[in-house]
């Protein structure tokens, strides 16, 4: 019995040891993955564009804040995290920051103080970054970005998650191994995945998450990147299986709606507006055709073909209801004629980058609604491009519809044309009406 | 004392098409520029959003995007032996305000002006002689060719997406468009609308009597487009929402749909909505000027804008206002015919035929504002003025724009005009009729001028401008004439009954019920600084750093609706003040 609680409390001192040193053992911050010149000089522009291949804009501005300053709130079914001000302010930004220690919070997810970031940062993507990207944000953030002083509100975060030093339990599960190592044996393949492994981070979205919440995957290699996730409760849709809109795009049609948010399929939405309105409108020709050439190449079943499949037959049964007119058709096709037909048109294809597709549509199709409810009661808008500079707006129908009539008139558009997804419940269009989704 | 805001180069007054345009072409030779925009800003989503602007009594009847006679309007004489009276209530024609101007709420109907319409006077005086013209008509060459604005013209359809059918590409006569046009460098960007039952009625009957048909060209986008600067349009669905309204549907050529979102991108250029501009202020010399004053409304002050550059970019009769009250050339004066600035205002001389047919539906929930069909057999170059006793033409149109129950309730004159028999009426006839008109010009007259009302003034204490006109014989013997052609074209498709309504001798202009907002000249371009305010490139002859836009260039109204051709001139004017003027400002001729 003495020998047990010896040997008992020989454990919990080695527990609480353990757990000490969990906490307070210090952080490992990650080395540069290249050793460049000791006068290595960023080039000119190189640092904005890094910034904008990393798409830091987005998430490190407030809606209608001071670019860079933080703010903006970021909602994850933990809690609600405030992007830190990365503008080179010293007492509220990171004016004091390392070089080392702006590497740590982009590799290792370690703040100035040693701290945990949460992986809002997508520092899982971000160890990828080479050391002259990483060079070059930090020369952008320290010499070309004005400071701005903004203190940004304290993340609010229940228990446990408000503990931070769990965090560190959570990156040896979530954490590959940093710097980016080419596998393709093709310098564009190799480029196009940098930039969607990497700065371009897509992963964070568009990759399943597992059960700790980390992504499943950080190269093709593995068979559930990219093939699908989850963002504010939207869909992010899958770019890898044979509907995904790289597999069924024409190669240049792809392109086009990275640069502009838009193209004869489809408009952007939802927190991909930012991505484009950022981050991919920027991108050079020669990294938007690396981009096209690694998101076909990576296709779940092959590489995608030359030339698109052909759009599948339909029984044309939508086309001729809707044609009809017939004031006694269900609650749904009227509604459709009512509300969207008028720029979507009774074959659901709308026009050329203006009007998008609904026959096939990723968003209308999508596993969970909440996305497509929420255009429909909300409206949508695209970003400003350099080559399409337009603001396409489609208005919401929130005060035009009730809940029943968005349920019935979303489960129309999933069933119309050659769509088969499931229908939608008025319940759902309710809660994210009142704000309550998730 | 007024504020005084940070110099500009360039201040534009008005913020509509020719505003738009000049500011991105101006703002793209790296200036800073600044428009000035009395109305509210506008924008698509959600000012014309779907479904509601769709709405007849708010925007059609009540008038939602024009201006309001309370806060800026005219007075109104017939000659110049009256007292002109205000315009106190919208009717004959529809101004404006507001970001996007009259371009939000036009139909669309996308001319240009024939070759011998820039140079009237010369080609009625070489073809016909000179002692045709009347002693009071004061028609006028313009100073610019049609040679000249042709790739101007082109640049504009271009810009601003015009669907149409070319009849003449570089002297080539192509079938199905119009035979008669001047010719044109290539054809249009967008194939014509399809075209409704009426119209297409109206092109057999015309074909049939060895007319010429071709569909009205259109700034309704006939499919998807992507402009010059990325902008983008959305293929008409004909709801019918286009005259007064704004277009729901990003199809109808607008500076929102083809212009703003590009414009706004450019971070050296600026405006402001709800800013007034009271005067053009000038310089000591009185050579140049130095800016303008405008009324900052949510301020409530007085402010200097300095500029290098002033565009006067607002609607015709602002910019004749404004150049009155800024004294920019001598004001016109009808009993020596001396002066300029005022002079040779004119409109449009309409008319039309009503048709009813009995066993017709013409389904009048389709239409699109620039619908139709029209011929130009009767147009200015096709008409023999010596033998015919007048000098103008017109383009003859059928097309439904849209079904309104309010405006759209077309009766045959036996049917009361209220009570159970009117409503009798109206669910007989509603959809069961169509109409032929006559679009034709208007010729300049020396008492037909604007000026400053000696009695009245506006909210800013400024004298309203004062409009003196009226209809003159020249101008209804035209529309005799095309009433004499388009009734046997009527009767040809046997309706029912058929009824006109054409101005007759003795017919005095009357401001009530709408015609058209054509209104021109006043500004008038010309060879001359002695005969016009502007030179050919809508340079002040006077003042060499201000500019205007828009049809009160125009010497004389064009048969045509103008914005075609208010566009090729703002291009025009932007190129002479970007490649010619900017390196050396000075007085271009």
């Amino acid at each position: 019995m003495y020998t047990f609680l010896r040997i008992l409390t020989a454990l919990v001192i080695i527990g609480v040891i353990a757990l000490l040193a969990f906490i307070f053992w210090p952080v490992q911050r990650t080395a540069p993955q290249a050793d460049l010149p000791a006068d290595y000089q960023v080039p000119d522009g190189a640092g904005e564009y890094a910034m904008q291949l990393a798409d830091c804009a987005a998430c490190h501005t407030a809606e209608d804040g001071e670019r860079f300053a933080g703010g903006r709130a970021i909602e994850s079914p933990m809690g609600v995290i405030y992007s830190s001000n990365i503008t080179p302010d010293p007492e509220t930004g990171i004016g004091d920051v390392t070089l080392d220690q702006f590497r740590a919070a982009l590799y290792d997810g370690i703040g100035k103080d040693g701290e945990h970031l949460y992986p809002a940062m997508p520092y899982d993507n971000y160890r990828k970054l080479t050391e002259p990207d990483v060079r070059a944000l930090y020369a952008y953030f320290m010499d070309e970005v004005p400071p701005v002083r903004n203190a940004v509100s304290a993340a609010e975060m229940g228990f446990p998650f408000d503990q931070r030093w769990g965090i560190r339990a959570w990156k040896w599960v979530a954490l590959g191994k940093a710097g980016f190592t080419p596998e393709f044996d093709d310098e564009q393949l190799d480029r196009g995945a940098y930039l969607v492994e990497g700065p371009g981070h897509c992963g964070a979205c568009h990759s399943p998450r597992n059960a700790f919440f980390a992504q499943t995957g950080y190269t093709a290699a593995d068979d559930r990147f990219l093939t699908g996730g989850e963002i504010g409760g939207w869909h992010a849709p899958d770019l890898r299986g044979p509907d995904s809109a790289p597999q069924k795009w024409a190669a240049d049609q792809l392109a086009h709606w990275l640069r502009t948010g838009r193209n004869n399929h489809a408009g952007v939405s939802g927190e991909m507006q930012l991505v484009v309105g950022e981050s991919l409108q920027y991108l050079s020709d020669d990294d938007v055709a690396a981009m096209v050439a690694y998101l076909r190449h990576i296709g779940r079943d092959g590489p995608a073909p030359t030339t698109p499949a052909a759009r599948p037959e339909t029984s044309g049964e939508t086309e001729e209801l809707l044609a009809s007119a017939d004031p006694d058709m269900d609650l749904g096709a009227r509604l459709y004629l009512d509300n969207c037909n008028a720029c979507h048109f009774v074959d659901g294809r709308g026009a050329d980058e203006v009007f998008p597709d609904l026959d096939g549509n990723s968003l209308v199709n999508a596993p969970g609604a909440t996305g497509l409810i929420d255009i429909i009661l909300n409206g949508a808008e695209l970003p400003s491009t350099e080559i399409r500079p337009m603001r396409l707006r489609m208005p919401g129908f929130a005060d035009r519809l009730s809940d029943d009539e968005v349920a019935t008139l979303a489960t129309f558009l999933r069933s119309a044309w050659s769509n088969s997804t499931g229908p939608v419940e008025a319940g759902a269009v309710a809660d994210l009406r009142n704000g309550s989704a998730q | 004392m007024a504020r005084e805001e940070k110099r500009k180069d360039v201040v534009i007054v008005g913020l509509g098409w020719t505003g738009a345009m000049l500011g991105i072409e101006l703002a793209d030779e790296g200036l800073e520029v600044l428009a000035l925009e009395r109305g509210p800003d506008r924008d698509t989503v959600p000012d014309f959003q779907y479904p509601d602007v769709a709405d007849e009594l708010k925007y059609g009847v009540r008038y939602g995007f024009m201006q309001k006679p309370k806060n800026s309007t005219v007075t109104m004489r017939h000659n110049t032996g009256e007292t002109a009276l205000p315009y106190r209530h919208l009717g004959s024609f529809l101004p404006g305000d507001g970001v996007g101007g009259a371009g939000v709420h036009w139909n669309g109907h996308n001319w240009r002006a024939m070759a011998e319409e820039f140079r009237l006077r010369s080609y009625v005086e070489e073809e016909f002689g000179a002692d045709i013209i009347p002693d009071d008509m004061t028609i006028q060459d313009w100073g610019v060719t049609y040679d000249e604005l042709e790739p101007h013209f082109d640049r504009f359809e271009y810009m601003a997406g015009i669907s149409g059918q070319a009849g003449n590409i570089n002297g080539e006569i192509i079938p199905g468009g119009n035979p008669f046009e001047a010719p044109r460098s290539r054809d249009y960007p967008m194939p014509p609308l399809a075209q409704t039952l009426d119209g297409r009625m109206f092109r057999d009957a015309a074909d049939a009597m060895g007319l010429h048909p071709f569909p009205r060209p259109a700034a309704n986008a006939s499919e998807a487009y992507v402009n010059e600067y990325g902008m983008q349009l959305g293929p008409c669905n004909y709801c019918g929402f286009c005259e007064r309204f704004g277009c729901l549907n990003y199809s109808k050529s607008s500076p929102q749909t083809c212009i703003l979102d590009a414009l706004k991108r450019r971070t050296n250029f600026s405006y402001r909505t709800h800013c007034e501009v009271l005067k053009v202020e000038k310089a000591a010399d009185g050579k140049t000027a130095t800016g303008v004053t405008y009324w900052d409304e949510k301020a409530g002050e007085e402010v200097f804008q300095p500029a290098d550059l002033v565009i006067l970019a607002a609607y015709q009769l602002h910019n004749v206002h404004l150049m009155l009250l800024s004294e920019l050339g001598e004001p016109y004066n009808p009993q020596t015919g001396e002066g300029v600035t005022g002079k040779n205002y004119a409109y449009q001389m309409n008319g039309g035929t009503a048709l009813f047919f009995e066993d017709v539906d013409f389904n009048p929930f389709v239409g699109a504002g620039s619908n139709g069909y029209c011929i130009d057999d009767y147009a200015i170059n096709q008409i023999d003025f010596a033998a015919e006793g007048f000098i103008g033409g017109s383009y003859i149109s059928a097309g439904q724009f849209n079904g309104q129950p309010i405006r759209s309730m077309r009766l045959p004159g036996d049917v009361p005009k209220w009570g159970a028999g009117w409503k009798e009426g109206i669910k007989k006839w509603y959809g069961h009729s169509m109409s032929i008109g006559s679009h034709g010009s208007n010729m300049a007259y020396r008492d037909c001028y604007l000026d400053l009302d000696p009695t009245y003034k506006d909210q800013h204490g400024r004298p309203l401008m004062r409009m003196t006109f009226d209809w003159k014989d020249n101008d209804i013997r035209m529309t005799q004439f095309m009433r004499r052609k388009i009734e046997p074209i009527a009767q040809s498709m046997n309706p029912t009954s058929w009824a006109s309504g054409y101005k007759d001798a003795g017919a005095k202009y009357d401001l009530r019920p709408y015609q058209t907002t054509h209104n021109v000249g006043g500004t008038i371009m010309g060879d001359d600084p002695k005969t016009s305010v502007l030179n050919r490139y809508l340079q002040c002859w006077d003042v060499h750093n201000v500019f205007a836009m828009g049809a009160g260039a125009f010497p004389q109204n064009i048969q045509y609706n103008p914005t075609g051709v208010v566009g090729a001139l703002a291009y025009w004017a932007a190129e002479a003040i970007r490649k010619d003027y900017l390196p050396n400002p000075r007085p271009l001729v």
